[in-house]
């Protein structure tokens, strides 16, 4: 059997350096956001034949629109360009520019954000996230209600807390990094892969918890520790944990892979999220079990 | 056996609703002609506008009146157009009002966006007789100064609608009934004929009944004029908040795309469940097709009718991918149990009962943690998320059922003692 209990500073440690790095990025790099979160415009063209210097210059001089970012998707020639607000007369003018330059040119997305919505949409989904992670931490303390030794349902809770913003944290701060060195920006639905990373770490957190409520049951007559049931149930959810986590990164992978280009950093934040997601649920959330019931007995 | 043969005569039941279920969903045959998957803009082309409106000047009593009427004023504009199937909703969050326009398959949008988010233009017009007939002069008399309209009965309980001036449109209002008494006095609504009621006497302090004539109003003409002269006063200037265009070539290649990782993703996560778990992952595999086919009916079917307007969006199918994900967790979790409770040396039967029996708890606890993120996800997000939180909601509350109850009876079935 697998001593997770002895090593559980090494696991803890591992993940306190992760959580450190995410936090340290996020305070340094901060985020580059996109328009949903700026307000603005953010235009996809497809020019065969250009580049991202004469495509900026087309912008900044024929068309005298101040360009904040352009990203390039080589294989299909698309060009995402991130400008200011930019009414549709505008555009349709525009376009008739970029056309005169460059005959095979296609529109291809227009997405226009007003700042209003887009402060809105900020405080919502901070709100969102704040909400999911307390909503989930405090069901998990009332589906453990019934649990108080040796370590009480409030705890359960709270370690499903720790965990959460810990598997929120190490996927943020790769974003920072990423928007700083890659110029990937965070809109809606990376907080959306937030949540739902969120819903579904707490899944293997939970399998692990009742098979340590189960086997407390079990050994509530006989002497053994908390160390060796923690263990134990590890050991015994291990596999299921896996599979389970495995059968949705199979999923997240195919969509990654072959599917839209336009999801591809919400795949991305999600495959991050759902294996540093199921680390915490077996390395990190029973192993704090174990320290928060050595902490109760110090304390007497 | 009775129970073998109840639990055989269930799954025959289950495998032909899920294969009426399956030809119900797919989009060529039957489908296709009589009931096309109702697909986003993300997917098949087109622009979504959504227009915030501005109701600071408004009475709250009279929010709905007024959203209703620039909707009926938008959709007029829409249909200058000659869009096919325009859409246009009333999306209310507490106290703001939004109205989105989907304009499907539009390639030309020309000035579309500009005039349809022009405040509706509502005038007076004095009519004139000219040679034969008469034509319409317009008065100084417009929408800004109207300080609204309401419906109300008279002393006969007939219908009329009433409409207040602000203090400068007062004025204005008794000069111009004092001119044209006997006479129609003609309103417009962004250049159409709304009403034209004769006006009886000069109207002075700035309030006017209009009784609709010799008939009358019924009840619903009196209301469609209240909301045409409500959203016609400025009251309720409306502003383009969100734009989003997509190509037709964009949005055809996204969902082409989307399918067929859809459909990788499924075979990936089909053939894991085999190779891992065997015999076992056959039934696992069977359910999640069941669960396939059932959860793309109820949304195609708008869950029932209930959302009779649901619409397919790219976040909208991802979600129900990442479901297909999550669905066969509540398979792993009982195999896993199943397999520990047959090492103890019970009967397969047994081992299999117990496997259910204790993996519920966990399923249900998990599968409750992603609902309450999914609901959360719903009520915070603006709508083009909510397709998401809603395809992913259902596909886990289905999931609960395919991957328990469909397993379940298949495994009573096909399990000897």
């Amino acid at each position: 059997m697998f001593d997770l209990v002895k090593h559980k500073n090494k696991f803890l440690g591992v993940s306190a350096v992760f959580v450190i790095f995410g936090i340290a990025s996020m305070a340094i790099f901060g985020f580059r956001l996109a328009v949903d979160f700026t307000g603005g415009s953010l235009w996809q063209i497809k020019v065969p034949g250009s580049d991202v210097q004469k495509i900026e210059e087309l912008f900044k001089s024929d068309l005298n629109l101040p360009v904040s970012g352009i990203s390039f998707d080589r294989a299909e020639n698309i060009y995402a360009v991130t400008l200011g607000e930019l009414s549709d007369d505008d555009r349709q003018a525009s376009f008739e520019i970029i056309k005169s330059k460059f005959s095979s040119a296609e529109d291809l997305d227009f997405w226009r954000v007003s700042p209003s919505v887009s402060k809105e949409l900020k405080q919502k989904s901070m709100t969102a996230v704040v909400l999911v992670m307390v909503a989930i931490s405090l069901y998990v303390a009332f589906v453990f209600r019934k649990v108080s030794k040796p370590v009480s349902s409030w705890k359960y809770g709270l370690i499903t807390l720790i965990t959460l913003a810990h598997d929120v944290i190490i996927p943020a701060g790769v974003f920072a990094l990423l928007g700083k060195f890659i110029g990937i920006a965070v809109d809606t639905n990376f907080i959306v892969a937030l949540l739902v990373v969120m819903g579904f770490s707490v899944h293997d957190t939970i399998v692990v918890f009742d098979r340590i409520r189960e086997n407390l049951t079990k050994a509530r007559t006989s002497d053994i520790s908390l160390e060796n049931i923690v263990n134990i149930s590890v050991n015994e959810t291990f596999v299921r944990s896996i599979n389970t986590s495995l059968t949705l990164v199979l999923v997240l992978l195919s969509l990654y892979f072959w599917g839209p280009a336009g999801l591809q950093y919400f795949v991305l934040t999600m495959l991050v999220g759902t294996v540093v997601g199921t680390y915490s649920s077996i390395f990190v959330a029973s192993p704090l079990l174990v320290v928060a019931h050595k902490f109760a007995l110090k304390r007497g | 056996m009775k129970s073998f043969k109840s639990n055989l005569f269930i799954l025959i039941i289950v495998l032909i609703a899920a294969i009426a279920a399956g030809i119900f969903v797919t989009p060529k045959w039957y489908g296709a002609k009589h009931l096309p998957w109702n697909l986003g803009l993300d997917l098949v082309g087109g622009t979504s506008l959504t227009y915030k409106v501005d109701l600071s000047e408004v009475k709250s009593s009279e929010y709905e009146a007024v959203v209703g009427g620039l909707k009926e004023v938008i959709e007029k504009r829409v249909n200058l157009y000659g869009v096919a199937e325009p859409k246009i909703t009333i999306a209310q969050k507490g106290d703001s009002y939004e109205l989105i326009v989907d304009l499907a398959g539009v390639k030309d949008l020309k000035d579309a966006v500009r005039q349809i988010g022009e405040t509706p233009r509502l005038d007076f017009r004095e009519v004139v007789p000219e040679g034969e007939g008469a034509i319409a002069v317009k008065s100084e008399l417009t929408g800004r100064y109207i300080a609204g309209a309401s419906l109300a009965f008279d002393n006969l309980n007939k219908p009329v609608v009433n409409l207040k001036f602000n203090d400068e449109g007062a004025k204005i209002f008794e000069e111009l009934t004092a001119r044209n008494v006997g006479k129609p006095l003609a309103i417009f609504v962004d250049d159409e004929l709304t009403d034209a009621p004769t006006v009886k006497q000069k109207i002075s302090g700035g309030e006017a009944t209009i009784s609709g004539g010799g008939e009358g109003f019924t009840i619903e003409e009196a209301k469609k004029l209240v909301q045409r002269l409500n959203a016609g006063a400025l009251s309720a200037p409306i502003s383009l908040s969100n734009q989003r265009t997509v190509s037709a070539t964009a949005a055809e290649d996204a969902l082409n795309r989307i399918i067929v990782a859809g459909v990788i993703g499924t075979a990936l996560v089909a053939l894991f469940m085999v190779g891992y778990y065997r015999l076992l992952g056959v039934f696992a595999v069977l359910a999640l097709l069941i669960y396939t086919a059932f959860t793309l009916a109820i949304f195609k079917s708008g869950l029932f009718g209930l959302i009779p307007s649901f619409t397919m969006t790219l976040s909208g199918i991802a979600g129900f991918i990442l479901s297909v994900g999550m669905a066969v967790d509540a398979n792993i979790l009982i195999f896993e149990r199943t397999k520990e409770e047959a090492r103890k040396g019970v009967t397969k039967k047994a081992a299999v009962e117990e496997g259910f029996k204790r993996a519920w708890l966990s399923i249900r606890d998990s599968n409750i943690s992603t609902i309450i993120t999914a609901t959360i996800l719903y009520y915070f997000t603006s709508s083009f998320v909510q397709g998401f939180a809603l395809t992913l909601g259902i596909g886990v509350l289905i999931s609960m059922f395919s991957a328990i109850f469909v397993t379940r009876t298949m495994l009573k079935v096909f399990t000897k003692n």
